[in-house]
Protein backbone atom coordinates (compact mmCIF):
# COMPACT_ATOMS: atom_id res chain seq x y z
CA UNK A 1 0.00 0.00 0.00
CA UNK A 2 1.26 3.33 -1.40
CA UNK A 3 1.85 6.03 1.89
CA UNK A 4 -0.73 8.46 0.33
CA UNK A 5 -3.14 5.05 0.99
CA UNK A 6 -3.18 6.00 4.40
CA UNK A 7 -6.48 6.03 6.73
CA UNK A 8 -6.40 9.79 7.87
CA UNK A 9 -8.29 10.50 10.59
CA UNK A 10 -11.72 12.32 9.71
CA UNK A 11 -11.95 15.94 8.57
CA UNK A 12 -14.40 16.22 10.47
CA UNK A 13 -12.44 15.61 13.67
CA UNK A 14 -12.23 18.75 16.02
CA UNK A 15 -8.73 19.64 16.70
CA UNK A 16 -5.13 19.98 14.38
CA UNK A 17 -6.17 19.31 10.99
CA UNK A 18 -9.62 21.14 11.43
CA UNK A 19 -7.47 24.49 10.65
CA UNK A 20 -7.98 26.35 13.35
CA UNK A 21 -5.09 27.80 15.52
CA UNK A 22 -5.82 27.40 19.18
CA UNK A 23 -4.25 29.98 21.35
CA UNK A 24 -2.90 27.07 23.38
CA UNK A 25 -1.08 24.94 20.81
CA UNK A 26 2.39 24.91 20.29
CA UNK A 27 4.19 24.90 16.93
CA UNK A 28 7.47 24.16 15.23
CA UNK A 29 8.40 27.24 13.90
CA UNK A 30 11.42 26.60 12.53
CA UNK A 31 14.27 23.95 12.43
CA UNK A 32 17.71 22.50 10.98
CA UNK A 33 20.24 20.15 11.87
CA UNK A 34 23.72 19.99 10.82
CA UNK A 35 25.21 17.41 8.70
CA UNK A 36 25.84 14.41 11.38
CA UNK A 37 29.60 12.84 10.85
CA UNK A 38 33.30 13.97 12.46
CA UNK A 39 33.93 18.07 13.19
CA UNK A 40 37.46 17.43 14.64
CA UNK A 41 37.83 20.97 13.75
CA UNK A 42 34.67 22.39 15.60
CA UNK A 43 33.63 22.02 18.85
CA UNK A 44 30.03 21.31 20.63
CA UNK A 45 29.31 25.26 20.91
CA UNK A 46 30.47 25.63 17.07
CA UNK A 47 27.83 22.94 15.76
CA UNK A 48 24.74 24.17 18.40
CA UNK A 49 25.41 27.37 16.73
CA UNK A 50 25.16 26.62 14.03
CA UNK A 51 22.33 24.46 13.91
CA UNK A 52 20.41 27.34 15.96
CA UNK A 53 20.97 30.14 13.77
CA UNK A 54 20.11 27.97 10.96
CA UNK A 55 16.81 26.93 12.58
CA UNK A 56 16.12 30.92 13.65
CA UNK A 57 16.50 31.84 10.05
CA UNK A 58 14.66 29.09 9.12
CA UNK A 59 11.26 30.19 11.28
CA UNK A 60 12.10 33.90 10.27
CA UNK A 61 13.04 34.63 13.88
CA UNK A 62 16.10 35.96 15.48
CA UNK A 63 17.43 35.17 19.23
CA UNK A 64 15.75 38.49 20.22
CA UNK A 65 12.29 36.78 19.62
CA UNK A 66 13.11 34.11 21.87
CA UNK A 67 11.60 33.73 25.36
CA UNK A 68 13.26 30.58 26.56
CA UNK A 69 16.48 28.40 25.46
CA UNK A 70 16.84 25.02 26.17
CA UNK A 71 20.22 22.90 25.59
CA UNK A 72 20.55 19.57 26.08
CA UNK A 73 24.15 17.53 25.31
CA UNK A 74 24.79 14.31 27.17
CA UNK A 75 28.58 15.32 27.62
CA UNK A 76 28.60 18.98 27.74
CA UNK A 77 25.89 18.76 30.88
CA UNK A 78 27.72 20.22 33.24
CA UNK A 79 29.39 23.59 31.26
CA UNK A 80 26.59 25.64 30.31
CA UNK A 81 25.79 24.92 27.04
CA UNK A 82 22.84 26.54 26.69
CA UNK A 83 24.64 30.18 28.01
CA UNK A 84 27.89 29.12 25.54
CA UNK A 85 25.16 29.10 22.81
CA UNK A 86 24.06 32.48 23.67
CA UNK A 87 27.67 34.04 24.14
CA UNK A 88 27.43 32.75 20.28
CA UNK A 89 24.57 34.04 18.81
CA UNK A 90 23.14 36.64 21.02
CA UNK A 91 22.88 37.47 25.26
CA UNK A 92 19.65 38.40 25.36
CA UNK A 93 19.48 37.24 29.43
CA UNK A 94 16.29 35.03 28.61
CA UNK A 95 15.81 31.78 30.78
CA UNK A 96 18.55 28.86 29.74
CA UNK A 97 17.80 24.96 31.32
CA UNK A 98 20.85 22.96 30.40
CA UNK A 99 19.08 19.45 30.42
CA UNK A 100 20.71 15.89 30.45
CA UNK A 101 18.08 12.99 29.71
CA UNK A 102 20.21 9.77 28.73
CA UNK A 103 19.35 9.03 25.16
CA UNK A 104 16.40 10.91 25.61
CA UNK A 105 18.75 14.71 26.09
CA UNK A 106 16.79 16.27 22.61
CA UNK A 107 13.78 15.37 23.23
CA UNK A 108 13.73 16.70 26.69
CA UNK A 109 15.02 19.82 25.96
CA UNK A 110 12.52 20.18 23.19
CA UNK A 111 9.96 19.45 25.60
CA UNK A 112 11.35 22.10 28.13
CA UNK A 113 10.24 24.43 25.84
CA UNK A 114 7.29 23.24 24.98
CA UNK A 115 6.31 22.96 28.80
CA UNK A 116 7.41 27.00 28.85
CA UNK A 117 4.89 28.20 26.37
CA UNK A 118 2.36 26.27 27.46
CA UNK A 119 2.65 27.63 30.76
CA UNK A 120 2.64 30.66 29.37
CA UNK A 121 5.50 31.93 30.22
CA UNK A 122 7.01 32.22 27.06
CA UNK A 123 5.70 32.94 23.12
CA UNK A 124 8.61 31.66 21.23
CA UNK A 125 11.32 29.47 22.49
CA UNK A 126 14.79 27.85 21.07
CA UNK A 127 15.35 23.69 21.42
CA UNK A 128 19.01 22.35 20.85
CA UNK A 129 20.36 19.39 20.56
CA UNK A 130 24.26 19.36 20.72
CA UNK A 131 26.78 16.27 20.28
CA UNK A 132 30.66 15.76 20.41
CA UNK A 133 31.85 12.63 20.52
CA UNK A 134 34.57 12.19 18.36
CA UNK A 135 35.47 8.59 18.14
CA UNK A 136 34.40 7.58 21.94
CA UNK A 137 33.99 3.89 21.35
CA UNK A 138 31.76 1.46 23.02
CA UNK A 139 29.93 3.29 25.40
CA UNK A 140 28.57 1.69 28.17
CA UNK A 141 29.95 -0.24 31.50
CA UNK A 142 33.33 1.43 33.03
CA UNK A 143 34.61 -1.89 32.50
CA UNK A 144 36.59 -3.77 35.21
CA UNK A 145 38.61 -1.58 37.63
CA UNK A 146 42.57 -2.23 37.95
CA UNK A 147 42.59 -5.03 40.78
CA UNK A 148 43.08 -3.70 43.94
CA UNK A 149 45.52 -4.85 45.65
CA UNK A 150 43.11 -6.19 48.34
CA UNK A 151 39.77 -7.01 47.52
CA UNK A 152 36.95 -4.60 49.48
CA UNK A 153 33.76 -4.68 48.57
CA UNK A 154 32.33 -1.53 47.59
CA UNK A 155 29.16 0.62 45.73
CA UNK A 156 25.20 -0.13 46.08
CA UNK A 157 26.49 -4.03 45.42
CA UNK A 158 28.99 -4.36 47.39
CA UNK A 159 31.05 -5.32 44.54
CA UNK A 160 34.70 -6.14 44.88
CA UNK A 161 35.57 -5.61 41.16
CA UNK A 162 33.88 -3.60 38.17
CA UNK A 163 31.06 -6.13 37.30
CA UNK A 164 30.32 -5.32 33.76
CA UNK A 165 31.64 -8.52 32.23
CA UNK A 166 31.28 -11.28 34.96
CA UNK A 167 27.79 -10.09 35.66
CA UNK A 168 26.31 -9.75 31.97
CA UNK A 169 27.13 -6.92 29.91
CA UNK A 170 26.92 -3.25 30.72
CA UNK A 171 27.75 -2.55 27.19
CA UNK A 172 25.56 -0.67 24.55
CA UNK A 173 24.81 -3.11 21.70
CA UNK A 174 24.85 -6.18 24.57
CA UNK A 175 21.86 -4.59 26.25
CA UNK A 176 19.61 -3.74 23.61
CA UNK A 177 20.70 -6.91 22.12
CA UNK A 178 19.24 -8.92 24.78
CA UNK A 179 16.58 -6.84 24.81
CA UNK A 180 15.54 -7.87 21.34
CA UNK A 181 16.39 -11.47 22.47
CA UNK A 182 14.05 -11.11 24.79
CA UNK A 183 11.46 -10.56 21.98
CA UNK A 184 12.72 -13.49 20.32
CA UNK A 185 12.26 -15.69 22.93
CA UNK A 186 8.35 -14.30 23.49
CA UNK A 187 7.25 -14.69 19.54
CA UNK A 188 8.07 -16.43 16.81
CA UNK A 189 9.35 -15.36 13.57
CA UNK A 190 12.27 -13.38 14.90
CA UNK A 191 15.67 -13.42 14.82
CA UNK A 192 19.36 -12.69 13.44
CA UNK A 193 17.67 -12.48 10.05
CA UNK A 194 14.61 -10.34 11.03
CA UNK A 195 17.34 -7.57 13.16
CA UNK A 196 20.10 -7.71 10.30
CA UNK A 197 16.85 -6.46 7.82
CA UNK A 198 16.37 -3.37 9.81
CA UNK A 199 19.89 -2.46 9.37
CA UNK A 200 19.25 -3.00 5.65
CA UNK A 201 16.54 -0.81 5.63
CA UNK A 202 18.42 2.14 7.31
CA UNK A 203 21.32 1.88 5.48
CA UNK A 204 19.35 1.86 2.16
CA UNK A 205 17.27 4.63 3.48
CA UNK A 206 20.14 6.78 4.56
CA UNK A 207 21.51 6.63 0.80
CA UNK A 208 19.07 9.52 0.17
CA UNK A 209 19.48 11.52 2.77
CA UNK A 210 21.89 14.11 2.29
CA UNK A 211 22.65 15.12 6.44
CA UNK A 212 23.73 11.37 7.18
CA UNK A 213 26.72 10.31 8.61
CA UNK A 214 27.07 7.66 6.46
CA UNK A 215 25.22 7.20 3.43
CA UNK A 216 26.00 3.59 2.37
CA UNK A 217 23.97 0.74 1.04
CA UNK A 218 25.04 -2.39 2.61
CA UNK A 219 23.87 -6.43 1.43
CA UNK A 220 22.20 -8.14 3.90
CA UNK A 221 25.03 -10.94 3.80
CA UNK A 222 27.41 -7.77 4.59
CA UNK A 223 25.39 -7.18 7.58
CA UNK A 224 25.17 -10.58 8.86
CA UNK A 225 28.58 -10.77 8.27
CA UNK A 226 30.23 -8.19 9.50
CA UNK A 227 31.69 -8.31 12.97
CA UNK A 228 29.97 -9.36 15.90
CA UNK A 229 29.41 -7.04 18.41
CA UNK A 230 27.35 -8.54 20.67
CA UNK A 231 25.25 -11.72 19.26
CA UNK A 232 22.84 -10.78 17.37
CA UNK A 233 24.35 -7.10 17.06
CA UNK A 234 27.10 -7.27 14.42
CA UNK A 235 28.93 -3.90 13.45
CA UNK A 236 26.30 -2.93 10.67
CA UNK A 237 23.59 -3.03 13.23
CA UNK A 238 24.88 -0.82 15.78
CA UNK A 239 24.82 2.95 15.84
CA UNK A 240 28.28 5.07 15.07
CA UNK A 241 29.46 7.33 17.37
CA UNK A 242 29.31 11.02 16.21
CA UNK A 243 29.29 15.09 16.12
CA UNK A 244 26.17 16.98 14.90
CA UNK A 245 24.03 19.53 16.30
CA UNK A 246 19.89 19.97 15.64
CA UNK A 247 17.60 22.71 16.69
CA UNK A 248 13.92 23.96 16.76
CA UNK A 249 12.41 27.09 16.95
CA UNK A 250 8.95 26.41 18.68
CA UNK A 251 5.91 29.31 19.09
CA UNK A 252 2.58 29.36 20.76
CA UNK A 253 -0.45 28.93 18.20
CA UNK A 254 -1.69 32.89 20.20
CA UNK A 255 1.74 34.21 18.52
CA UNK A 256 1.93 32.40 15.21
CA UNK A 257 -1.65 33.79 14.06
CA UNK A 258 -0.09 36.87 14.33
CA UNK A 259 2.72 35.58 11.18
CA UNK A 260 2.61 36.47 8.05
CA UNK A 261 1.13 33.55 6.00
CA UNK A 262 3.91 32.41 4.55
CA UNK A 263 5.69 31.91 7.98
CA UNK A 264 2.47 29.98 9.17
CA UNK A 265 1.99 27.87 6.10
CA UNK A 266 5.41 25.93 7.10
CA UNK A 267 4.70 25.69 10.74
CA UNK A 268 3.88 22.57 12.13
CA UNK A 269 1.88 21.49 15.11
CA UNK A 270 3.53 19.24 17.87
CA UNK A 271 0.00 17.43 18.76
CA UNK A 272 1.65 15.23 21.52
CA UNK A 273 4.50 16.03 23.14
CA UNK A 274 5.66 13.74 25.89
CA UNK A 275 7.83 12.17 28.28
CA UNK A 276 7.88 8.90 30.40
CA UNK A 277 10.43 7.69 32.93
CA UNK A 278 10.22 3.62 33.94
CA UNK A 279 7.48 2.54 36.12
CA UNK A 280 8.37 -0.66 38.60
CA UNK A 281 8.57 -4.08 36.61
CA UNK A 282 10.37 -7.13 37.88
CA UNK A 283 13.18 -7.75 35.30
CA UNK A 284 13.59 -3.80 35.39
CA UNK A 285 15.46 -4.71 38.48
CA UNK A 286 18.34 -6.10 36.93
CA UNK A 287 18.46 -4.81 33.13
CA UNK A 288 16.68 -1.53 31.62
CA UNK A 289 13.21 -2.49 30.43
CA UNK A 290 12.95 0.07 27.24
CA UNK A 291 9.67 -1.34 26.28
CA UNK A 292 7.05 -0.71 28.78
CA UNK A 293 7.98 3.43 29.13
CA UNK A 294 7.80 3.46 25.13
CA UNK A 295 4.35 2.06 25.76
CA UNK A 296 2.83 4.04 28.22
CA UNK A 297 4.84 7.18 26.47
CA UNK A 298 2.96 6.03 23.10
CA UNK A 299 -0.87 5.40 24.44
CA UNK A 300 -0.15 8.48 26.10
CA UNK A 301 0.79 10.78 22.95
CA UNK A 302 -1.74 8.50 20.23
CA UNK A 303 -4.76 9.77 22.88
CA UNK A 304 -3.13 13.65 23.28
CA UNK A 305 -2.85 14.00 19.30
CA UNK A 306 -6.09 12.49 19.06
CA UNK A 307 -4.76 9.80 15.85
CA UNK A 308 -3.15 6.14 16.11
CA UNK A 309 -0.64 4.57 15.00
CA UNK A 310 -2.59 3.92 11.54
CA UNK A 311 -2.51 7.91 10.69
CA UNK A 312 1.05 7.73 11.06
CA UNK A 313 3.04 8.55 7.95
CA UNK A 314 6.02 8.29 9.28
CA UNK A 315 7.98 7.21 11.75
CA UNK A 316 11.89 7.93 13.11
CA UNK A 317 11.89 6.03 16.06
CA UNK A 318 15.11 5.09 18.44
CA UNK A 319 17.38 2.01 16.22
CA UNK A 320 20.41 2.67 18.64
CA UNK A 321 20.26 -0.82 17.43
CA UNK A 322 18.85 -3.03 15.01
CA UNK A 323 17.43 -5.60 17.96
CA UNK A 324 15.84 -1.86 19.35
CA UNK A 325 14.01 -0.92 16.30
CA UNK A 326 12.64 -4.29 16.01
CA UNK A 327 10.77 -4.18 19.54
CA UNK A 328 9.92 -0.45 18.94
CA UNK A 329 7.66 -1.54 16.24
CA UNK A 330 5.60 -3.38 18.42
CA UNK A 331 5.83 -0.88 21.09
CA UNK A 332 4.52 2.04 19.24
CA UNK A 333 1.70 -0.27 17.87
CA UNK A 334 3.11 -0.04 15.11
CA UNK A 335 2.23 -3.87 14.34
CA UNK A 336 0.40 -6.30 15.53
CA UNK A 337 1.42 -7.86 19.23
CA UNK A 338 4.06 -10.09 18.76
CA UNK A 339 3.99 -9.04 14.73
CA UNK A 340 7.20 -7.37 14.56
CA UNK A 341 9.38 -10.04 12.58
CA UNK A 342 5.92 -10.27 10.09
CA UNK A 343 6.32 -6.29 10.10
CA UNK A 344 9.45 -5.93 8.68
CA UNK A 345 9.48 -9.44 6.85
CA UNK A 346 6.28 -8.05 5.14
CA UNK A 347 8.22 -4.36 4.22
CA UNK A 348 5.97 -2.41 5.86
CA UNK A 349 8.86 0.01 7.15
CA UNK A 350 10.46 0.51 4.23
CA UNK A 351 10.55 4.05 2.80
CA UNK A 352 7.69 2.72 0.03
CA UNK A 353 5.99 0.62 3.02
CA UNK A 354 2.53 1.52 4.83
CA UNK A 355 4.39 2.56 7.52
CA UNK A 356 8.01 4.09 6.66
CA UNK A 357 10.21 3.95 9.90
CA UNK A 358 13.42 6.20 9.55
CA UNK A 359 13.49 7.06 6.37
CA UNK A 360 16.44 9.14 7.58
CA UNK A 361 18.63 6.52 7.78
CA UNK A 362 18.21 6.27 11.86
CA UNK A 363 20.67 6.33 14.28
CA UNK A 364 21.91 3.23 12.23
CA UNK A 365 23.44 5.22 9.53
CA UNK A 366 22.38 9.14 9.80
CA UNK A 367 24.14 8.81 13.35
CA UNK A 368 23.53 9.25 17.26
CA UNK A 369 24.99 12.44 18.31
CA UNK A 370 23.53 11.73 21.53
CA UNK A 371 21.74 15.27 22.85
CA UNK A 372 21.07 16.36 18.96
CA UNK A 373 18.98 13.06 18.19
CA UNK A 374 15.68 13.95 20.03
CA UNK A 375 15.70 17.14 17.83
CA UNK A 376 17.00 15.91 14.84
CA UNK A 377 14.07 13.29 14.51
CA UNK A 378 11.84 16.01 14.68
CA UNK A 379 13.68 18.14 12.15
CA UNK A 380 13.28 14.71 9.96
CA UNK A 381 9.61 14.69 10.50
CA UNK A 382 8.88 18.26 10.31
CA UNK A 383 10.96 18.37 6.54
CA UNK A 384 8.77 15.96 5.57
CA UNK A 385 5.06 17.54 6.66
CA UNK A 386 5.95 20.41 5.03
CA UNK A 387 7.04 18.70 1.88
CA UNK A 388 10.63 19.75 1.79
CA UNK A 389 12.29 16.78 2.03
CA UNK A 390 13.82 15.85 -1.60
CA UNK A 391 15.02 12.85 -2.79
CA UNK A 392 13.64 11.26 0.79
CA UNK A 393 10.51 13.11 0.97
CA UNK A 394 7.43 10.66 2.04
CA UNK A 395 4.47 11.96 -0.45
CA UNK A 396 1.69 13.22 1.04
CA UNK A 397 3.20 13.45 4.20
CA UNK A 398 0.76 14.78 6.83
CA UNK A 399 1.40 13.03 10.64
CA UNK A 400 4.45 11.99 11.85
CA UNK A 401 5.73 10.53 15.16
CA UNK A 402 9.44 10.84 16.55
CA UNK A 403 10.59 9.07 19.59
CA UNK A 404 13.57 8.75 21.20
CA UNK A 405 14.52 6.30 24.93
CA UNK A 406 17.85 7.09 27.23
CA UNK A 407 18.72 3.80 29.27
CA UNK A 408 17.93 4.81 33.07
CA UNK A 409 15.43 5.49 31.29
CA UNK A 410 13.95 8.01 29.90
CA UNK A 411 10.90 7.80 26.84
CA UNK A 412 9.97 10.91 24.63
CA UNK A 413 7.57 11.42 21.69
CA UNK A 414 6.69 13.71 19.56
CA UNK A 415 3.77 14.17 17.57
CA UNK A 416 3.57 16.30 14.22
CA UNK A 417 0.89 17.28 12.44
CA UNK A 418 0.75 19.41 9.41
CA UNK A 419 -1.89 21.85 9.25
CA UNK A 420 -3.89 24.25 7.47
CA UNK A 421 -3.23 27.42 8.79
CA UNK B 1 29.30 -9.89 55.31
CA UNK B 2 32.06 -12.13 55.89
CA UNK B 3 32.93 -14.17 53.51
CA UNK B 4 32.47 -17.74 54.49
CA UNK B 5 35.81 -19.29 53.90
CA UNK B 6 38.47 -16.27 54.45
CA UNK B 7 40.29 -17.27 51.57
CA UNK B 8 37.58 -16.18 49.39
CA UNK B 9 35.51 -12.97 48.89
CA UNK B 10 32.11 -12.97 46.57
CA UNK B 11 32.37 -10.69 44.38
CA UNK B 12 29.36 -8.51 44.78
CA UNK B 13 27.56 -8.83 48.17
CA UNK B 14 24.37 -10.58 47.32
CA UNK B 15 26.06 -13.54 46.79
CA UNK B 16 26.48 -16.19 49.64
CA UNK B 17 29.59 -18.35 49.31
CA UNK B 18 29.59 -22.08 51.51
CA UNK B 19 28.47 -24.96 51.12
CA UNK B 20 25.20 -23.93 49.24
CA UNK B 21 26.26 -20.55 47.21
CA UNK B 22 23.68 -18.78 46.08
CA UNK B 23 22.02 -15.23 45.80
CA UNK B 24 20.40 -13.22 48.63
CA UNK B 25 17.81 -10.06 48.35
CA UNK B 26 15.54 -7.95 49.81
CA UNK B 27 12.74 -8.54 49.54
CA UNK B 28 9.36 -6.52 50.41
CA UNK B 29 7.44 -7.49 53.01
CA UNK B 30 4.03 -6.22 51.46
CA UNK B 31 4.30 -7.06 48.08
CA UNK B 32 7.07 -9.70 47.20
CA UNK B 33 9.32 -7.64 44.73
CA UNK B 34 12.63 -8.51 44.69
CA UNK B 35 16.00 -6.15 45.04
CA UNK B 36 19.66 -6.88 44.80
CA UNK B 37 20.18 -3.89 46.76
CA UNK B 38 19.72 -1.58 48.74
CA UNK B 39 15.95 0.69 48.70
CA UNK B 40 14.63 3.20 50.96
CA UNK B 41 11.11 2.28 50.15
CA UNK B 42 9.92 -0.56 47.74
CA UNK B 43 10.47 0.71 44.03
CA UNK B 44 6.76 -1.59 43.23
CA UNK B 45 4.39 -0.77 46.39
CA UNK B 46 6.32 1.87 48.49
CA UNK B 47 6.24 0.09 51.52
CA UNK B 48 9.61 -0.02 53.46
CA UNK B 49 10.29 -3.13 55.12
CA UNK B 50 12.30 -5.69 53.66
CA UNK B 51 12.97 -9.50 54.60
CA UNK B 52 16.15 -11.08 53.19
CA UNK B 53 15.60 -13.58 50.98
CA UNK B 54 17.40 -16.93 49.51
CA UNK B 55 17.01 -16.79 46.05
CA UNK B 56 16.67 -20.53 44.38
CA UNK B 57 19.46 -21.57 42.33
CA UNK B 58 17.52 -23.23 39.42
CA UNK B 59 16.85 -21.02 36.31
CA UNK B 60 15.78 -20.79 32.88
CA UNK B 61 17.35 -18.28 29.94
CA UNK B 62 14.85 -15.26 29.32
CA UNK B 63 17.54 -13.67 26.99
CA UNK B 64 20.68 -13.92 26.18
CA UNK B 65 23.84 -12.01 23.85
CA UNK B 66 27.20 -13.27 23.04
CA UNK B 67 29.67 -10.58 23.52
CA UNK B 68 32.43 -10.00 21.42
CA UNK B 69 33.99 -6.75 22.11
CA UNK B 70 34.32 -6.73 25.89
CA UNK B 71 35.11 -4.39 28.71
CA UNK B 72 39.13 -4.45 29.03
CA UNK B 73 39.92 -7.32 31.07
CA UNK B 74 37.29 -9.25 30.43
CA UNK B 75 37.69 -12.88 27.99
CA UNK B 76 35.55 -12.99 25.13
CA UNK B 77 33.83 -14.05 23.65
CA UNK B 78 31.19 -14.17 26.54
CA UNK B 79 27.84 -15.09 27.23
CA UNK B 80 25.39 -12.22 28.75
CA UNK B 81 22.14 -13.28 30.19
CA UNK B 82 19.10 -12.60 31.96
CA UNK B 83 17.66 -16.14 33.82
CA UNK B 84 14.30 -16.19 35.79
CA UNK B 85 14.90 -18.46 38.58
CA UNK B 86 12.61 -21.02 40.21
CA UNK B 87 11.17 -18.73 42.15
CA UNK B 88 10.34 -15.70 39.65
CA UNK B 89 13.50 -13.43 40.27
CA UNK B 90 15.19 -12.07 37.27
CA UNK B 91 19.01 -12.20 37.64
CA UNK B 92 21.58 -10.60 34.99
CA UNK B 93 24.52 -12.73 35.04
CA UNK B 94 27.31 -14.64 32.50
CA UNK B 95 26.02 -17.88 31.08
CA UNK B 96 29.32 -20.27 31.55
CA UNK B 97 30.37 -23.50 30.72
CA UNK B 98 28.47 -23.55 28.03
CA UNK B 99 30.12 -22.55 24.51
CA UNK B 100 29.49 -18.70 23.20
CA UNK B 101 27.85 -19.88 20.23
CA UNK B 102 24.53 -18.93 18.86
CA UNK B 103 23.30 -22.96 18.40
CA UNK B 104 24.70 -23.89 21.60
CA UNK B 105 22.91 -21.39 23.73
CA UNK B 106 19.35 -21.41 23.93
CA UNK B 107 16.40 -19.63 24.82
CA UNK B 108 14.40 -21.11 27.42
CA UNK B 109 17.39 -23.28 28.50
CA UNK B 110 16.94 -24.72 32.20
CA UNK B 111 20.05 -23.71 34.26
CA UNK B 112 21.92 -23.77 37.89
CA UNK B 113 24.01 -21.56 39.48
CA UNK B 114 27.45 -21.84 39.80
CA UNK B 115 30.40 -20.29 41.13
CA UNK B 116 33.87 -19.69 39.88
CA UNK B 117 37.29 -17.47 40.78
CA UNK B 118 37.91 -14.37 38.45
CA UNK B 119 41.39 -13.37 40.48
CA UNK B 120 43.07 -13.22 43.70
CA UNK B 121 44.43 -10.02 45.71
CA UNK B 122 47.60 -9.47 46.77
CA UNK B 123 46.67 -11.05 50.41
CA UNK B 124 45.66 -14.51 48.76
CA UNK B 125 42.03 -13.89 48.61
CA UNK B 126 40.15 -14.94 45.77
CA UNK B 127 37.38 -13.55 44.42
CA UNK B 128 34.06 -15.50 43.63
CA UNK B 129 31.76 -14.59 40.76
CA UNK B 130 28.32 -16.74 40.03
CA UNK B 131 27.04 -17.55 36.92
CA UNK B 132 24.51 -20.32 35.43
CA UNK B 133 25.47 -23.55 33.75
CA UNK B 134 23.15 -25.69 31.55
CA UNK B 135 21.58 -27.93 34.05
Amino acid sequence: MAPTEHSKAPESTPGPSAGRVSDDSVWVLGTSMTRFGRYPDKDAVDLAAEASMAALEDGNATIHDMDVLAAGSLFNASNGMGQRIQKQIGQTGIPVFNVTNACATGATALRTVYLSIKAGEADMGLAVGVEQMGKMGLLGGAGAKKEKKVFEPSGRYGAVTGIDGYIGTEGMPGVFAQAGMEYANDYDGVGFEQFARVAYKNHLHSTLNPLAQYRKEFTMEEIMTSPTMSYPNTLLMCCPTGDGAAAAVLISGQRLKSMPTEVRRRAVKISASVLTSDPYTESSQVQPDVNTLTRNASAKAYESAGVGPEDLDLVELHDCFATAELIHYDNLGLCESGGAGDFIDSGAPFRDGTTPVNVSGGLISKGHPIGATGVANVYEVTTHLRGEADDRQIPDAKVGLAHVIGLGSACGIHILEKAAV
Amino acid sequence: MEADNPAQIPLVGYLRLGSHPHLIANECINCGARFFDRRNACAQCGKREFAEVQVENGAVLKAFTIVHRAAPGIPAPYVSAIVETEDGTSVRSNVVNCDPDPEMVRLGMKLKLTTYPIGTDDEGTEAIAFGYQPA
